[in-house]
């Protein structure tokens, strides 16, 4: 095989559902919708996450997300984000289903307003109730392998630890426990919240996670649409390298040019 | 159930109290909103409305209703 056709045949499949891209961006924050569609564009995501809230029955003919990203071209992937409870969240999610159609969602359920950091009692609790309905729950998670371990046994179809607290931009801050959850998962890994720059989602994907998600990093860069294109080569390269796999590191230096024939 | 001149029933609407004609479908009472009934989910006192069955199921006095959609999120 070339290098074209290995890049091309590189897919990853969840719940059955097969991607190329391995960048997933959320759709909060913009300035307004057409950054937003030009930065989804710009990443090359064919999954986006969205939120599930009351329609302004006040002026109900507000422009609408799905008039801007067409759900028919990108797959949209309803969270549960602000929910507190594993009964908010199951709640919230079976609307998503009745409101898109499909059973692929994004779990989270939060402990605290202030860190926003997974309950995972909680979590755990739904992402049980939420198999039963047959929903397939992405779920983010702590960066804890048992726990982990304990959400795929309980029927996630991919594991989401947070690289650091959302919206933080502070970067993977325990790259030994990611790995430790991606050597243990049988279901794609995905590093969710935390990244901040391109280098942090490169990092992840040298770590063997099967993909990113990411919003905050892109809608608050000061462009959002190039750093969306920088996010899309970040998990390229990254991937890429994961995939080639590194040289050793030594402690001392080791020349490349030829000792021999020196003058 | 016909439509009936006049009368009205008392309905919550995610979370304002609106008084609307009695007998109306929950499709009937979206457009009335001036909402399409494709593009969002509805629950009423806290149960899943099917959209196949927003057409049938009828406003009853006394409804809660959670009518949602997608909007932008991380």
């Amino acid at each position: 095989m070339t290098l074209q056709q290995d890049i091309k045949a590189d897919t990853w499949t969840v719940a059955g559902r097969t991607f190329t891209s391995r960048l997933i961006v959320g759709t909060g924050k913009y300035k307004n919708f057409e950054e937003n569609a030009a930065a989804v564009e710009a990443s090359g995501a064919e999954i986006v996450t969205v939120a599930v809230r009351r329609v302004n029955i006040a002026d109900p003919n507000q422009p609408m997300l799905t008039d801007f990203i067409d759900p028919k071209k990108v797959t949209y992937l309803p969270n549960t984000a602000g929910c507190f409870t594993a009964e908010e969240a199951i709640r919230t999610l079976r609307l998503a289903r009745e409101a898109g159609g499909w059973n692929l969602v994004k779990l989270e359920v939060l402990g605290e307003a202030k860190t926003l950091y997974p309950d995972m009692r909680e979590t755990l609790r739904a992402t049980e109730q939420l198999v039963k309905e047959g929903f397939e729950p992405m779920v983010y998670c702590v960066d804890d392998p048992i726990a982990a371990k304990q959400l795929e046994e309980a029927g996630a179809v991919a594991i989401m630890p947070l690289g650091a607290p959302i919206g933080s931009g502070l970067g993977l801050q325990n790259l030994v426990t990611i790995r430790l959850i991606v050597e243990g998962a049988n279901v794609p890994v995905l590093v969710d919240a935390g990244v901040g720059t391109a280098s942090d989602a490169a990092e992840a994907m040298e770590l063997g996670c099967d993909g990113v998600l990411m919003n905050t990093a892109i809608a608050e860069a000061k462009n959002p649409v190039v750093m969306a294109r920088a996010m899309k080569a970040a998990v390229e390269a990254g991937r890429l390298a994961y995939l080639a796999g590194r040289m050793q590191k030594r402690r001392y230096a080791d020349p490349s040019s030829p000792l021999a024939g020196l003058i | 159930m016909a439509e009936i001149l006049g009368e009205t029933v008392a309905v919550r609407v995610n979370g304002e109290p609106k008084s609307v004609p009695a007998g109306l479908t929950i499709a009937a009472l979206l457009r009335e909103i001036g909402i399409n009934p494709q593009k969002v989910a509805v629950e009423r006192n806290l149960e899943i409305v099917a959209r196949s069955t927003l057409d049938s199921v009828h406003v009853q006095n006394g409804d809660s209703f959670e009518i949602v959609h997608f909007v932008g999120g991380g």
